[in-house]
């Protein structure tokens, strides 16, 4: 993986020719990856997030992302593929979060414990070669103008599993998430229900780790789902608008990136942060 | 329903035990005890979520089962989180659909079967809503009212009107009053506080040093039994016109 967080430096700027801008960007192969890979990724990250937040998942998402560190790096380690090494890694904690499931209700203390040590875990491990550098860079901050063509379909394959399996789970996880004690009472499995959430944020957050890197995971997971919570409070069109919003992120993000020499994660999240103060503060009921 | 000699142990120690009585189809009957005395046990034992260690229970015929529609169900709580973004009448439908894999719009059936639930409890200027942004005495409403979707035979409501004020838990007491005989529901009502139910109550299941037993509301309203129920002083006045007032001392 080679390190490149920002676009091409030398760059026409942008015209009034938005076509011909578009046509001008999309040469590049890179930048082709990066939308596929970021359209995928938002979308996901959209619906996941949506759940994310109404079942108040926000740390623990968090803390799967920097378990993601551990898992990347120590995939590098043993010479084995980054995403696969973050999937597994991230998966396996999920579900053990999952399967703990309201235990880990006010558990800040321990999850923090946890977060940090996955970060000293990677930290180590990026210690043992000094071919990883630019990987921590990637890792942390998102590399998606580096993302290779076989990454966008791995990535694209994981998010078609992870949406249809959402789909099918979609009416008794919404149950589940407002109200788990009546679900359990109408026989809804609450518990499995937690623990396959959980497995699907791991995917969604090791795919979303490739495009806004391991710190900025909010900005997809949950600013757009947050923001979109505020604006509607009918669950589908909720949704919807989550997906509407970070894809749109992506999009800006990736564009102004082009344009800019900084990179599109800071775009990404930058845009994410104001829509959803923004939002916060022209839409808070209260 | 019926108990026979039914107990509970949970975590290996008996929450209650030798529990024998049963309920008569239609009636409204309160569930009173201290804290941690297992009122909300006996409700799980019903439901299913929770398996007696020792005699019988039998819930409308059968044994309690997990998911049965003929039973609804309103859990303990104080209120909904303040920043719930889901409307009355989503959550409602959710007593309906939210058991069924997949996902889509409800059918046109569905959501005439929540509008009419929504009518039944008075609930219908505010089903659009977000729940959060509710009284605790809407939310109620709401949730009896999802509790109804599956036209069941027996209700628990787990302390519906714990935190509810006085006009409120009179308006949710009535409501559920009135509910049970046009549907000719059972209900099983745990309750603090006694008085709001003492005119719709047709009996009163009370757990005794470990021992759920029932009576009629003269059995149960003395002076001497609830004071030892809930170890300190009790009082229980009758008013000339024949109103009965539980007192705590």
């Amino acid at each position: 993986m080679l390190l490149q967080v920002s676009g091409p430096s030398k760059i026409a700027g942008p015209t009034w020719n938005l076509v011909g801008d578009l046509q001008q960007i999309f040469q590049y192969e890179f930048m082709q990856n990066a939308f596929f890979a970021g359209t995928i990724v938002a979308i996901l990250a959209g619906v996941v997030g949506y759940f994310v937040v109404l079942r108040r998942l926000g740390f623990a998402c968090e803390a799967l992302s920097h378990g993601g560190f551990a898992g990347a790096t120590g995939a590098a380690v043993i010479g084995q593929d980054v995403f696969l090494g973050l999937v597994v890694f991230t998966s396996v904690s999920g579900a053990f979060m999952g399967w703990m499931g309201d235990r880990l209700r006010g558990r800040d203390v321990a999850i923090g414990g946890t977060l940090a040590f996955s970060l000293a875990l990677g930290l180590l491990f990026l210690s043992l070669s000094t071919r990883f550098s630019g990987l921590a860079v990637n890792i942390l901050f998102g590399s998606i103008l580096s993302i290779a063509a076989n990454d966008v379909r791995f990535v694209a394959v994981f998010a078609a599993i992870a949406l249809l399996l959402l789909g099918a789970m979609y009416r008794p996880l919404l149950f589940a998430s407002v109200d788990a004690e009546i679900a359990d009472a109408r026989g809804v499995p609450v518990r499995g229900l937690s623990i396959a959430f959980m497995i699907l944020l791991a995917i969604t957050v090791s795919a979303s780790i490739q495009v806004v890197g391991v710190l900025l995971i909010f900005a997809l997971l949950i600013l757009p789902a947050a923001a979109a919570q505020q604006l509607s409070a009918q669950p589908s069109r909720a949704i919807l608008l989550a997906v509407v919003l970070a894809v749109a992120y992506v999009w800006a993000g990736l564009l102004i990136g082009f344009y800019l020499p900084y990179p599109p994660s800071f775009f990404i999240t930058a845009l994410a942060f104001l829509a959803f103060v923004g939002v916060h503060v022209t839409h808070n009921p209260r | 329903m019926a108990l026979d000699d039914a107990a509970v142990r949970l975590g290996g120690r008996i929450i209650w035990q030798h529990a024998s009585f049963s309920v008569a189809p239609g009636q409204l009957v309160g569930i009173i005890g201290p804290n941690g005395t297992g009122k909300t046990t006996l409700l799980r034992v019903l439901l299913g979520q929770v398996k007696a260690s020792a005699g019988s229970v039998n819930v409308l015929g059968g044994l309690p089962r997990r998911g049965n529609p003929a039973i609804g169900y309103v859990p303990q709580r104080r209120t909904l989180e303040a920043d719930l973004a889901l409307r009355g009448r989503d959550l409602v439908l959710l007593g309906l659909i939210g058991h069924r894999w997949g996902f889509g719009p409800a059918s046109a059936a569905d959501r005439a079967a929540v509008a009419d639930a929504l009518t039944a409890v008075d609930a219908t200027s505010y089903a659009d809503k977000p729940v959060g942004l509710l009284s605790g005495g809407e939310q109620q409403r709401l949730l009896i009212a999802q509790a109804l979707l599956t036209n069941p035979q027996l209700v628990l409501l787990d302390e519906p009107i714990a935190s509810l004020d006085l006009r409120s838990s009179h308006d949710i007491v009535h409501l559920v009053d009135n509910l049970r005989r046009d549907r000719h529901i059972t209900v099983l009502f745990v309750a603090h506080d006694l008085n709001p139910l003492l005119e719709v109550l047709d009996g009163i299941i009370y757990i005794a040093d470990g021992v759920p037993r029932s009576g009629s509301l003269d059995e149960v309203l003395r002076s001497d039994l609830l004071s030892a129920l809930y170890a300190t002083q009790v009082h229980v006045h009758s008013t000339a016109d024949g109103h009965r007032y539980v007192v705590g001392a």
